[in-house]
């Protein structure tokens, strides 16, 4: 925000920042092979639901397109925050659909005019020890960060570093280690 | 360019813009006088005091407001629910995370302060949190991020250092400048003194303006940062309605504070309009709901 929007108090909400979330794929590949990490075919896009019924529209068109192709059907959950997670489901193996449908998410509230709302995605990993962690992308940033969450709202920050230091070339990282906003209850993850 | 609902509202924009100006031009003029007779008495001391002061509030603003309110800062284990409403709602509108406090008291308000966003703390105080609910609580502490992205506390405290001049001018000006041998010096010092009494009094009218509009900038701010202009509507008549039946001894313990306020902390409408740091309920629900008509809309 510059000199002047500050002195006159205009904050104009951060647009989000979606194309990079085709770059997950990639990192999966990455993961699997030096982390052992592998998709566990979930995925979710949380947004700050608008009140008013432009937003419960767009809201449910998206629901019901993604809906109409025969796979799982999303699921709609309000977390304890007022925020919604969209959470969809695919094939462990069918990565790029997963990432299109959560595109079509963003897509879909961006269209509306809702980009400012849209806080963050995850995809989900797991390895055969049953150790789970998220991919997630921050919008506003454009950049990802991992997240997995352990019993008793603690992080596996061993688990979380080393991810980290997995995918570095696969997508763009947040460097800022207090941005990794810990989405506690996120469904599926 | 991605499309987005947020409308600034460029009345609002260029009232500011008026006051701001008007401030700067009064400030010139008061400061040339100021320069053209600064040889006079203690003038250069009166002006370095001022600026002094005005420095070491914008400085230290953070610790002086927490220790008015006997805020304490707390961590994400002791206050999770407000830390995890906070990051999600930095998270939303990308901006560095400020501290988060909570002060005990019944008064249910919420302040923001700090010199710089990085510096910024975001109090809250447990009468407020007690009595509303998430959604509201999420809509006050958005409107508190919005004045620290708007940087009130610096525009505030620039805007009011001048007048601090004044007014330190006023009140002991005569005690210093005025006891001269040179009859020439003492009345050019009076013209000083009575300049000083104007520009004191007009700034302070423009300052409460000012103010007025910053609180209305930050109320559209949390509302488009939320999605949720009618729970801080909600959030702002519950809070006021119940400011005016708390006891009064609270309210003038509180009422230095009342800059930084969500809310003013003063019983009744006595007051004009014109002095005080908030605007009327009314207007901040009508502005609000013009917000929320926005949102409500399809997209053209």
């Amino acid at each position: 925000m510059g000199f002047l929007d500050a002195l006159l108090g205009r904050s104009k909400p951060k647009a989000a920042n979606l194309d990079a979330l085709f770059a997950v794929p990639q990192a999966a590949l990455t993961l699997e092979v030096s982390v052992g990490l592998r998709p566990t075919g979930i995925g979710a896009v949380c947004y700050r639901a608008n009140e008013g019924a432009a937003f419960a529209t767009a809201q449910d068109d998206v629901q019901q397109l993604l809906d109409a192709d025969g796979g799982p059907a999303v699921e709609r959950t309000v977390d304890a925050y007022g925020f919604t997670w969209l959470v969809c489901r695919q094939e462990p193996d069918a990565l790029e659909a997963l990432v299109t449908e959560l595109h079509a998410v963003n897509t879909a509230l961006q269209d509306n005019g809702f980009g400012p709302s849209l806080l963050c995605s995850y995809v989900g990993f797991a390895n055969d020890d049953g150790r789970r962690a998220g991919l997630v992308y921050l919008y506003k940033r454009g950049t990802f960060y991992p997240f997995a969450p352990l019993a008793g709202e603690k992080r596996d920050n061993q688990l979380e570093l080393q991810v980290r230091g997995a995918v570095t070339d696969d997508v763009p990282l947040e460097s800022d280690l207090t941005r990794w906003l810990a989405i506690w209850g996120a469904p599926g993850l | 360019m991605a499309s987005t609902r947020f409308r600034s509202d460029r009345g609002l924009t260029a009232r500011m813009g008026l006051v701001v100006v008007l401030l700067v031009v009064l400030y010139l003029g008061f400061m040339a006088l100021l320069t053209a007779y600064a040889g006079i008495g203690a003038l250069p001391f009166i002006a370095l005091l001022a600026i002094g002061i005005g420095w070491a509030q914008w400085h230290f603003s953070d610790k002086i407001a927490m220790r008015a309110m006997r805020a304490r800062e707390v961590t994400p284990e002791q206050a999770p629910e407000l830390h995890a409403v906070i990051d999600r709602l930095v998270a939303l509108a990308d901006m560095p995370k400020p501290r988060v406090a909570v002060a005990d008291t019944d008064l249910p308000n919420a302040f923001a302060t700090g010199r710089t966003p990085d510096h910024a703390v975001v109090c809250v105080t447990t009468g407020l949190l007690r009595r509303l609910d998430a959604d509201e609580v999420e809509g006050v502490l958005a409107h508190e991020l919005s004045h620290v992205a708007h940087r009130d506390v610096s525009v505030m405290t620039v805007a009011a250092t001048l007048g601090v001049l004044a007014g330190l001018i006023m009140r002991w000006g005569l005690y210093f400048g005025g006891g001269g041998r040179d009859r020439n010096n003492a009345i050019v010092f009076i013209a000083v003194w009575v300049a000083s009494i104007l520009v004191y009094a007009i700034s302070f009218l423009l300052i409460r303006a000012l103010s007025r509009y910053r609180e209305l900038a930050a109320d559209r701010g949390a509302a488009y940062l939320t999605g949720k202009p009618s729970a801080l509507a909600s959030a702002l008549t519950r809070i006021s309605g119940d400011i005016a039946r708390i006891p009064t001894k609270d309210l003038r313990a509180a009422e230095s504070m009342n800059a930084f306020f969500i809310a003013p902390a003063i019983k009744g409408q006595s007051i004009g309009a014109l002095f005080s740091t908030h605007p009327p309920l009314e207007q901040r629900l009508s502005q609000l709901a013009a917000v929320s008509a926005e949102l409500g809309r399809p997209m053209a």
